[in-house]
């Protein structure tokens, strides 16, 4: 290594990144409710009192169902907007695409803000529903991005290949666009389902009250009592984390080999 | 080449007047011609002259602007390509990658109501035709450039289209393969009867297999014709400056009546035939002559026809031939012949005078 300080820039960097996560697994296990060194004793309290607490599990299934479904409807929105931008010339197309992507650098506090707005002076009642729209709208542009990028390295003569050997429009898309762009669309789905699952300030505004976890979390984070077992709980997301990151490479590394295309990068 | 069988049979493919636009772009400028049933037929000409965009109103891939396309008989309008009889070879092959070469080739039969048995049948026999036997279970991604071509044509055959239709398929394979190939779309097009309608910006190419060629510049076709006599009688200077080489030497028309008199720059005055002669008399008056037309006397060697005195300019050796640029006597610049390295033969050095021996006949007069 020729530039030793930029070698230690880097191991600082990284241990700055992910020693604090190193951290929630040591303490979700050490027989103490006081967060600090040195370690009393191993314990799997907390994991238990994690379990048993029913409005932590409350918290989870809502959050669960509205990472999916936000995670469904930004794909397939993505997918929509991607294939028209990339397939078709219309009128409008920049400035169209632009908008639709603009809130990946908007802050989410003004969409939170103004979604808030609108909701209630149109008089709906704050609902998970209410957090999915806002979500969708965070994720979409995301999704949007990553399918783009999936359908631009789709040379354009297989489809036309698939018409030409007789399939309609529709099947042409099943057989040969759909099985080629799967792996973006797992890709997108996991980013979007990930994105919705953290996401704190328009599940704060737009919830109703009912527990989401990310609110759920920071609202206990207040009572020292709790703190272990959100240690716990953080644990069991790192892990799921990891999970979904395996689960994503796999399926992407199984699209590249199977088309036969070129490993350009990729998580792990 | 050619095959002289071709002219009788009946028309396959037939434009009238086709004219495309793409927005103020006019990419195909009133295209009329005939592409005759069982035909190897080569569109061919530089890039950006239209020829790809001809074959894809073929294919159902464009529409067109104005004019009429036939397929045996049929006017196209308004049918759609996956309806079409003519079946694709796509520049890039376009073999689905997540396919196997086996599903690739029977692709098409996926809405054929023959049974499982009868379509595998089609597709060992399709991959047997193309020379790909026992390929069939393997990945489409894992095949050279040249097996892919092998699968597109395989795929593209199976349906027994009415016409095939190659965009430049031979452009992404190197030298060898591509001589080798060349050779196997003939033989297959001979085997299969169907019409070939070839794209191709490579003129040696569309000589060697083509019956006939549609030599096109700027979205019209300059000039249509069997190979041979696209070579040896281009229609305009800039057919045949496109097709192999061609000398030019500025000349005078003395006088015509049936016959031309002309005088040429370093050849004299010659007679040429009304059938050497191209042009609308509006252009500059030239002769055109191929550079193996030409022929170095060597001593004791005497000229059949016409002789003229030259001096060598430059040499080029090629192993197999010789190029010389020529200085005739009374030009003022030279002319490009090739000699066959025959066993024996001296290559002369630059600065050598030298007897040539060239025909009368083997002249064009463009004017």
């Amino acid at each position: 290594m020729k530039f030793p300080i930029l070698r230690s820039y880097a191991i600082i960097y990284l241990l700055f990144l992910y020693a604090p996560i190193i951290l929630l697994p040591i303490f979700a296990f050490n027989d103490s409710k006081i967060v600090a060194f040195p370690l009393s004793g191993f314990t799997t309290e907390w994991f238990g009192q994690m379990w048993a607490d029913s409005q932590l599990r409350i918290a989870a299934k809502n959050s669960l169902t509205i990472a999916v479904v936000t995670a469904t409807l930004s794909t397939i929105l993505g997918i929509f907007a991607a294939r028209a931008s990339v397939r078709y010339d219309w009128k409008g197309k920049g400035p169209i695409i632009g908008l639709i992507t603009l809130p990946l650098v908007l802050p989410e506090m003004i969409v939170a803000m103004a979604l808030l707005t609108v909701l209630l002076s149109m008089g709906i009642s704050l609902s998970i529903w209410t957090i999915i729209l806002g979500h969708v709208l965070v994720c979409t542009p995301f999704a949007v991005v990553i399918l783009t990028a999936a359908f631009q390295s789709l040379d354009r003569s297989l489809e036309e290949a698939a018409y030409d050997l007789g399939e309609s429009a529709a099947s042409t898309f099943r057989l040969i666009i759909l099985p080629l762009v799967m792996p973006g669309i797992l890709s997108s789905f996991l980013i979007c389902f990930t994105i919705s699952i953290d996401e704190f300030i328009i599940a704060n505004f737009l919830g109703s009250g009912q527990p989401i976890l990310s609110v759920y979390i920071f609202g206990n984070f207040r009572f020292p009592a709790r703190v272990p077992s959100m240690m716990a709980l953080g644990t069991v997301l790192v892990l799921l984390s990891i999970t979904l990151l395996i689960i994503a490479e796999y399926f992407r590394r199984r699209g590249i080999a199977k088309t036969g295309g070129k490993d350009t990068g990729g998580f792990l | 080449m050619t095959n002289t069988a071709t002219t009788d049979r009946p028309d396959m493919i037939e434009f009238r007047d086709v004219h495309k636009y793409y927005g103020d772009y006019h990419a195909l400028r009133g295209i009329t011609a005939t592409i005759k049933a069982g035909e190897f037929f080569s569109l061919l000409g530089p890039s950006g002259c239209g020829k790809t965009t001809l074959l894809r109103t073929i294919a159902g891939f464009e529409s067109i602007s104005s004019g009429v396309v036939l397929i045996d008989g049929k006017n196209m309008e308004g049918v759609a390509a996956n309806v079409r009889p003519t079946n694709m070879v796509f520049q890039s092959y376009a073999i689905f990658p997540h396919l196997s070469v086996e599903e690739n080739v029977g692709f098409g039969l996926r809405r054929d109501p023959m049974s499982k048995a009868d379509k595998a049948k089609a597709v060992a026999e399709a991959l047997e035709m193309v020379g790909l036997k026992g390929y069939g279970k393997r990945a489409a991604h894992a095949l050279s450039g040249g097996q892919r071509q092998r699968v597109a044509l395989a795929r593209a055959l199976i349906l027994k289209p009415k016409v095939l239709l190659l965009d430049e398929p031979l452009s992404a394979l190197d030298k060898k393969m591509r001589e080798q190939m060349q050779v196997e779309l003939i033989r297959l097009q001979r085997q299969v009867g169907i019409t070939f309608i070839l794209v191709t910006h490579d003129q040696e190419e569309a000589l060697v297999m083509s019956d006939r060629i549609a030599v096109m510049f700027e979205g019209q076709i300059a000039q249509l014709a069997d190979p041979e006599t696209l070579y040896r009688r281009p229609n305009s200077r800039k057919v045949a400056d496109f097709i192999g080489t061609m000398n030019f030497m500025p000349a005078k028309i003395l006088s015509e009546n049936g016959k031309v008199e002309v005088e040429a720059m370093g050849f004299g005055r010659v007679e040429l035939d009304a059938s050497q002669v191209m042009g609308s008399g509006s252009g500059e008056v030239s002769v055109g002559l191929r550079p193996e037309t030409l022929t170095i006397l060597f001593e004791g060697q005497t000229a059949t026809d016409r002789e003229s005195m030259a001096t060598v300019e430059e040499v080029v050796y090629y192993g197999d031939m010789t190029y010389y640029d020529l200085r005739l006597d009374g030009a003022d610049h030279p002319v490009r012949i090739s000699m066959r390295n025959v066993f024996g033969r001296p290559v002369l050095d630059i600065g050598a005078r030298t007897r040539v021996a060239w025909s009368p006949g083997a002249l064009v007069l463009f004017r």
